[in-house]
């Protein structure tokens, strides 16, 4: 399933009206003032070919690009695996990569793409210092999974594992992430949800659902364990084999017992399983739950007390890029920062890597609303301009801080991947 | 003699080019995959890529586990009982077809109406099922309206029930089509000859339309134990992600890059099916009784 999208006019066509264009390019775009003009015509005939998962590709962002910086980016959308190998396999066919934290972990060390100078990152100091220190505050605890602290830095331009602490080398730059929970449909589950242990309450029997991708699923099965009290993990996102077993011999008695009503593996199974009433409480993404109250029924993204389960993307080059590229490439990742797309996927729902410039994109009430927990003044709307909550509607967690303060773990890649994956696809014959 | 030798060895370049076409098709898009298949199989790999090599880690893990062995009984066991329904169902339509129906232009009309489903993907035919049967679906809704039950069938919709259910309303055609085929090339004078010699209705239908239509019955087994065996959607999207089938376990191990290990898997799921089908074969000589 590979969707491309192609913005703005095709290459050679750009090429054959230069010389026309030279004149109005100067005056073309605000941007890009105080370059000299002949930078400014070079760089419109680049194209930054990107690739990505679907949430973070989307086609405004291109437009915006082209307007406001002059060059194209060409954006192409796949699934988390494919993006994983083509990132590995394919170094040549892309020049920015838009990858989650634990993808970076396992395609970083195959030597396919460059770390950026910080020097050159303008908002580097305002970016969520989750992504830097590791820390939201100075007091909060670095939680378990593979933290995107950890996979940021390097220690030099060439290098290939990962520095333990900040250097001047950083690997991605934070794009869009976001804290998970369980979604549930107040309407039917009949009390309150308050831990991660409700999934298995024997009062829901058939009508939980758990997602079916390994790496997420497993986590939060863990969240589930540690919430009943029945298994305390070092690290719930690199599970030793034991622990494995534990988890997996839960989830199959709990499958026997009948908890289970379905698993599923895409967002729309989600959504289905969730408006049908099939399923009352289940693993679910925050857009999800969005579409499910789009159709008019109820559905709550339930903060728990264990915590969240926290998953991030950003944006890293590849080895090949130099020269004038690598400039665009920069360029274009200091417009990322500077707040129109941060405020862009704020109104999504999701939250971006520099917080005060997207700020200044975004009305008082929609950051109200969106970062700082307030209820909305006015009805809410999406950047398509959909109205997607009601005034006076609070945003389920509250605020920024009090979501990406309570983070539990991040989605992560394990040591015994493979073992985890083999026993998964035990539970699932069980 | 020149003659003929000249004559045979023109017939020979002749019959070589007549089979060119076919072989090469054959040769580029079923012999060549199936060698990568089979290569890819003894590759080595880690969790984001191949690693050519001749290891046999990915056999020993697949034949090795309880897991294969549990997915595989499952799967035979599928394969069996919609085999069995199909059979049954597959005879009896087109028993009623062939024989019930005098009309040349109704059994077309009638063996037409079969077809209609078929005009539509399977996936679509699949998911239809769903809001059917689900916990709040009609089936379940009319049933507690009308007083029949008291509380939702929960079986009715992920379950194994669910799948065999979307099975034999995918695959029942692939049987009725073969059988009503053979079962249109008995000589309708052995049932007169078998009603003469004072067979009753049940030992015509046994011991005359049934060993006639054997290759008709053959050949849909072929199609659907090849379909249930190699199947993944079904199961995924019928048992709700709570089964699994052969087909499946190769479609997660792809997805998670693990393209060896899928490839062993599938060397193996080959290897029993063709084996599965020498068996039919073995039993109903396809070709004698065309």
């Amino acid at each position: 399933m590979t969707v491309t999208r192609l913005t703005g006019l095709p290459r050679r066509s750009l090429l054959a009206t230069a010389g026309l264009a030279t004149a109005g390019v100067a005056a073309g775009s605000g941007a890009i003032t105080g370059f000299p003009t002949i930078w400014a015509q070079k760089i419109r005939n680049i194209t930054l070919r990107q690739f990505g998962t679907g949430v973070s590709n989307l086609n405004a962002i291109a437009d915006k690009v082209k307007q406001d910086l002059g060059f194209t980016l060409q954006m192409t959308a796949l699934d988390s695996d494919a993006v994983t190998q083509k990132a590995v396999t394919q170094p040549k066919s892309y020049d920015v990569a838009d990858i989650e934290y634990w993808i970076c972990k396992k395609v970083f060390p195959t030597g396919t793409m460059q770390p950026m100078d910080v020097k050159r990152i303008k908002n580097y100091d305002k970016i969520v210092p989750i992504f830097t220190s590791g820390r939201l505050t100075p007091t909060s605890t670095i939680a378990q999974g593979t933290a995107p602290h950890t996979v940021s830095f390097v220690d030099s331009p060439n290098a290939k594992t990962f520095a333990k602490q900040q250097t001047g080398w950083m690997t991605l730059i934070p794009t869009i992430y976001n804290a998970d929970t369980l979604g549930i449909r107040p309407d039917l589950v009949g009390r309150k949800i308050t831990h991660w242990k409700d999934l298995v309450d024997p009062a829901f029997k058939g009508k939980a659902s758990i997602l079916n991708i390994p790496s997420i699923g497993i986590m939060d099965a863990a969240m589930v364990m540690e919430s009943l009290g029945t298994l305390k993990y070092a690290d719930k996102g690199n599970m030793t084999k034991p622990e494995i077993d534990k988890t997996i011999g839960f989830l199959i008695e709990a499958k026997k017992a009948g908890q289970f009503r379905a698993f599923w593996k895409s967002f729309d199974e989600s959504v289905n399983l969730m408006a049908s009433g099939e399923v009352i409480i289940q693993s679910m993404w925050s857009p999800a739950v969005a579409a499910v109250r789009a159709k008019g029924i109820q559905c709550v993204y339930q903060p728990l007390a264990e915590g969240y389960r926290a998953w991030g993307g950003g944006l890293g080059l590849a080895k090949h890029l130099t020269g004038i590229e690598l400039d665009a490439a920069y360029e274009y990742i200091n417009w990322y920062l500077s707040g129109w797309v941060g405020a862009y996927l704020n109104r999504q729902g999701y939250y971006s890597a520099v917080l005060d410039t997207a700020r200044m994109y975004m009305s008082a009430d929609e950051w109200g609303f969106w970062i700082e927990g307030k209820p909305a003044k006015s009805d809410i709307l999406s950047p398509e301009g959909k109205v997607m909550e009601k005034a006076g509607a609070v945003r389920d967690g509250g605020s920024f801080a009090e979501r990406m303060g309570r983070v539990a773990c991040w989605n992560s890649v394990m040591t015994e991947d493979r073992y985890m994956v083999q026993k998964w696809n035990e539970f699932i014959a069980a | 003699m020149e003659r003929i030798y000249r004559r045979l060895t023109r017939d020979h370049i002749t019959a070589w080019l007549q089979a060119t076409p076919l072989a090469l098709v054959l040769g580029v898009f079923l012999a060549l995959p199936m060698v990568a298949l089979l290569v890819v199989s003894f590759f080595d790999y880690d969790s984001v890529q191949i690693i050519p090599g001749f290891v046999l880690t990915n056999y020993r893990e697949a034949l090795g586990s309880a897991v294969t062995w549990r997915t595989y009984l499952n799967t035979l066991r599928y394969t069996a009982i919609v085999w069995g329904l199909t059979a049954t169902i597959g005879f009896t339509v087109a028993y009623v077809l062939a024989f019930e129906i005098r009309s040349r232009t109704a059994q077309m009309v009638l063996f037409l109406v079969c077809t209609v489903p078929f005009l539509t993907s399977n996936v679509i035919r699949m998911i239809s099922w769903i809001p059917f049967l689900g916990r709040e679906g009609l089936l379940n809704t009319a049933m507690v309206r009308v007083g029949l039950i008291d509380a939702p069938l929960e079986f009715l919709l992920f379950s194994d029930f669910a799948v065999i259910l979307a099975y034999v309303h995918l695959y029942t055609l692939f049987m009725v089509t073969p059988v009503f085929n053979s079962m249109m090339r008995i000589d309708r004078s052995l049932l007169e000859a078998a009603t003469d010699g004072g067979a009753g209705f049940w030992q015509t239908i046994v011991q005359v339309i049934l060993p006639l239509s054997k290759s008709g019955i053959a050949i849909g087994s072929v199609f659907v134990v090849t379909l249930v065996m190699g199947d993944f959607v079904t199961v995924r999207l019928m048992s709700g992600g709570q089964s699994a089938s052969i087909g499946l376990m190769i479609a997660n191990q792809i997805s998670l890059l693990q393209y060896p290990a899928a490839c062993a898997n599938a060397v193996v799921l080959l290897a029993v099916v063709l084996m599965m089908i020498g068996a039919i074969l073995r039993i109903v000589d396809i070709r004698k009784e065309l």
